[in-house]
């Protein structure tokens, strides 16, 4: 039971995670949180089972295809809802231009998909065991992110680039950085990083138009808690969410383990608005 | 330039013109006053229930206005308090759980909850910033339906429970719309009384300029914790009614699509406006009923909707409406102060000991901003503080304010110690600041920007104010005077009604001293009031400071312009690197080596 617990626990976890990730790649790019991050997620699972299941695609190129769905939403994110607003971005109106967006894609998907929760196929043809692969698979595919996200960002010269802009912006625009460009592609970045959360999580969370709002707000969890723009932090927050909900939901059942996890977020984030991991820091006149 | 001493002053003019431009913004809810009550005469049962439909939304619309619209807060669940009202209401009535309750009865028990609930899912809000606040009242949102769906020996669950039926002369379908009709008229009233109010402007001064309403006193979990009260006991009786409406209610009733409508619906109506989100709520309420094969995209087209306002008309409908400030201004316009009008403006300012700053220190990492600076503002007296830049001035004023606790060092007020850090208690001690950028409400008039800085002057509470009770309306007009007079000595009533956004830059840092004055500070703290301006500018600035130091207020003056120092100051401390390089009388400091070698240049 415990085993099961902490599998289950470990690879939601991941997702949470992984949306964490596509969250903070945006945010780095531009400051902006993006209400499209579980948007995306949703898409890699509604895309995923569009293309193997209901198309007939082999798993490879679905699983491509999913994976470019997410990336060209990251970039109609960054054309249609942040490059407008970015030069108020002391107004907040990214708030409400991401949440419209957001809102579109999630009720296009919920008329022209289904309103149902849809299956999704088996990758990988082999029989079910008790380390199966719904649960691997996000744990792969967390530890895959990671471990790029590290080398793209330490050893090429495209993710020299994207530190400089997410550390200072006009500097790096100062240098010749080509800003609107490097911010394109974060965010193709972020919409495939996205994708692959939810392709990867798509067994255990099924194609399902309202997986958006549900990773928007889960996904936002270890943000918030492992200080935003922070990804070590944001793993370790969201592997602790995924094990602290299935937790719950074992003890005092599925309703009330949202209860519970809400309520934590609330308490620590009044406690310590700025993440647990980050240091508190504030100039404001 | 005409002879502007010899124009009286004549706040009762402001007055009529007042209450003329308040028969105008009235007009509009009287006509849908009259349209609404002869509804039945003309419309059909259908356009009834969509009628009464509009009402109920509104009702808790109006509420969530102060929070969004007013205050900025983007609070996007706030269906979990339609959810909350409507299972209160119903289970209470059912009697569910205990004996069952009067519909009215249980209708007030619901705005209790809801209050108290507006409160819990608001006050995040003073912690959090704005994404994090709409993240967790979109969690809470979903957490209310999850536990609607599992309580189910309270709630019925998935199979739901009776809405409340009110009775006669409630109960025909007419007569609940009159109900309806009559809560939402009453809460459109309490929210214009309260816009129209020192309340309503500190919220928008919250939300435009957050740090200015701290300076002018505001506090801001206090204003926003009677908001949200308010919000929430609102929000809550609509959802009584809602229920009500339903006749049956299920948790798949309060869907996120909701509160998508009702916040769109002030967005589109636009921010500080009553009658834009009032027009919005009606708009998205009949819509869909004109293109039924529609009814399935309505969420995609009020989000499609929601992003062609943020991208093209972030102003909303109320600044396509607001023709009066489309009219050109006069281009060639000049600020005329009158200082003679000071004295009547600080009328009794008393001669209370100096503010002093003993051996304050203070490094950000391992920058020493100031370290051990001396420095004493006497009322009555222009204190210049000048030095180049990074040498700590608008630091000092800072600690003054309480921004920066210093690390070392005291602050004190006649003797006594002023507490670090409590920086909307300085208002209260009659200290005012202004600010290196000018921080004003943009969408406000200049008049409404001045007022703001006398709110803590108001005796009247937040529901005298939504009640319009005498004391409110005696708040107002006093507020308003005192305006109008800070105005006209600054030399800006001619402007009085425009919005503020629209004025030049220097207009704007006269606009900041006005609001510094209502507070009849006995200390003023200027940060480069003469940045930007003219030198004809600069030396009207010079006599109306004269003027307000001679009223008996203690004037701290950080500048750069050597004439306006040297002109006006009785006493002047020359800061280089956080320390005192010299301090003098301006003579003296004139000709101080030092001074010359660092800073003024020989």
């Amino acid at each position: 039971m415990v085993a099961s617990i902490v599998l289950s626990g470990v690879a939601i976890g991941c997702i949470y995670a992984l949306i964490a990730i596509t969250y903070n790649v945006m945010f780095s790019a531009s400051r902006v949180f993006s209400f499209t991050a579980g948007t995306l997620g949703m898409l890699g699972g509604v895309l995923g089972s569009l293309f193997i299941a209901r198309m007939g695609m082999p798993v490879a190129v679905g699983f491509l295809l999913a994976l470019a769905g997410g990336a060209v939403f990251g970039i109609v994110t960054e054309i249609v809802a942040v490059r407008p607003v970015l030069k108020s971005l002391d107004q907040h109106l990214y708030v409400l231009s991401t949440l419209a967006l957001a809102l579109m894609i999630q009720q296009f998907t919920a008329i022209e998909w289904s309103t149902e929760p849809q299956p999704f196929p088996r990758l990988l043809d082999i029989a079910h065991v008790e380390f199966d692969q719904q649960f691997w698979l996000p744990m792969l595919a967390c530890a895959a992110v990671i471990v790029g996200l590290e080398l793209l960002y330490r050893h090429s010269l495209i993710g020299h680039a994207f530190l400089a802009i997410a550390e200072d912006n006009y500097a790096a625009r100062a240098l010749g950085l080509p800003e609107r460009r490097l911010r394109m592609m974060s965010y193709a970045l972020a919409g495939a990083i996205g994708a692959l959360a939810g392709f990867a999580g798509g067994e255990m969370l099924l194609a399902f138009f309202a997986n958006a709002p549900m990773l928007t707000f889960y996904g936002f969890v270890p943000v918030a808690l492992g200080g935003m723009g922070n990804n070590r932090g944001a793993v370790v927050a969201g592997l602790l969410l995924g094990l602290f909900q299935q937790t719950a939901n074992f003890l005092v059942g599925g309703i009330f383990a949202s209860v519970a996890v809400f309520t934590v977020f609330i308490i620590v984030l009044l406690a310590r608005p700025e993440g647990i991991a980050s240091p508190a820091l504030r100039r404001r006149v | 330039m005409m002879d502007t001493q010899a124009t009286p002053l004549r706040p009762s003019r402001a007055n009529v013109r007042g209450s003329v431009s308040t028969l105008g913004a009235a007009l509009p809810f009287l006509a849908l006053l009259v349209v609404g009550v002869s509804l039945p005469l003309f419309a059909g049962g259908y356009w009834g229930v969509i009628a009464t439909r509009a009402c109920v939304y509104w009702v808790l619309v109006s509420g969530l206005n102060l929070v969004v619209g007013f205050a900025g807060q983007i609070a996007i669940g706030w269906v979990a308090l339609l959810t909350l009202g409507a299972y209160t209401t119903s289970v209470l009535v059912a009697g569910n759980v205990m004996p069952a309750l009067p519909p009215y009865l249980a209708l007030a028990i619901a705005a209790v909850v809801g209050a108290i609930f507006g409160l819990v899912i608001g006050l995040p809000a003073l912690r959090l910033r704005t994404f994090y606040f709409a993240i967790t009242t979109l969690g809470f949102a979903t957490i209310v339906t999850q536990v609607a769906l599992a309580w189910q020996s309270v709630t019925g669950g998935g199979v739901g429970v009776a809405g409340p039926v009110f009775p006669e002369p409630f109960a025909s379908q007419w007569g609940f719309y009159y109900f309806c009709f009559g809560l939402a008229a009453i809460c459109t009233w309490m929210t214009a009384n309260i816009a129209a109010s020192r309340f309503g402007r500190a919220l928008t001064a919250i939300r435009d300029a957050e740090v200015a309403a701290e300076a002018c006193g505001i506090s801001k979990p206090v204003l926003l914790g009677a908001v949200f009260l308010f919000s929430g006991a609102v929000a809550a009786v609509a959802g009584g009614l809602f229920a009500s409406l339903q006749s049956y209610i299920t948790p798949d009733a309060f869907t996120l699509d909701l509160s998508v409508l009702f916040f769109i619906a002030i967005l589109i109506g636009g921010r500080s406006s009553i009658f834009g989100p009032l027009l919005g709520t009606i708009l998205l309420t009949v819509l869909p009923e004109f293109a039924a094969p529609l009814v399935a995209w309505s969420t995609f087209l009020y989000a499609v909707l929601l992003l062609v306002i943020v991208l093209a008309i972030p102003g909303g409908i109320a600044e396509i409406l607001d023709f009066k400030n489309r009219r050109p201004l006069e281009s060639d316009r000049a600020i005329v102060p009158r200082p003679e009008l000071i004295v009547r403006l600080l009328d009794a300012a008393p001669n209370g000991g100096a503010l002093t700053l003993q051996q304050v220190a203070l490094s950000f990492g391992g920058v020493r901003a100031i370290d051990g600076l001396d420095l004493e503002i006497r009322p009555g007296q222009v204190h210049g503080l000048i030095g180049p830049n990074g040498s700590g001035k608008t630091t000092t004023l800072n600690v003054i304010s309480g921004y920066y606790a210093p690390q070392r060092g005291a602050v004190r007020l006649n003797g006594a110690a002023m507490h670090v850090l409590a920086h909307h208690r300085r208002a209260h001690m009659r200290i005012a600041r202004t600010f290196q950028t000018p921080r004003i409400v943009g969408s406000a008039s200049v008049l409404q920007n001045v007022m703001i800085g006398g709110t803590i002057d108001g005796e009247g509470t937040f529901v005298e104010s939504l009640l319009s009770l005498p004391r409110h309306r005696r708040d107002e007009a006093m507020l308003r005077d005192t305006a109008m007079l800070a105005l006209a000595a600054v030399g800006l009533e001619q402007l009085a009604p425009v919005r503020a956004d629209r004025l030049q830059h220097s207009e704007l840092r006269f606009t900041e001293i006005a609001r510094a004055l209502m507070l009849r500070p006995k200390f003023l703290l200027l940060d480069e009031p003469a940045a930007g301006l003219s030198v004809e500018e600069i030396s009207r600035l010079s006599a109306l400071l004269l003027a307000i130091a001679r009223a008996g207020t203690g004037v701290l003056l950080v500048e750069h312009h050597p004439d306006l120092i040297f002109d006006i100051c009785h006493h002047i401390t020359v800061l280089n690197l956080g320390k005192t390089l010299a301090a003098g009388t301006p003579a003296e400091i004139r000709s101080h080596r030092e001074v010359i070698n660092a800073y003024l240049g020989g």
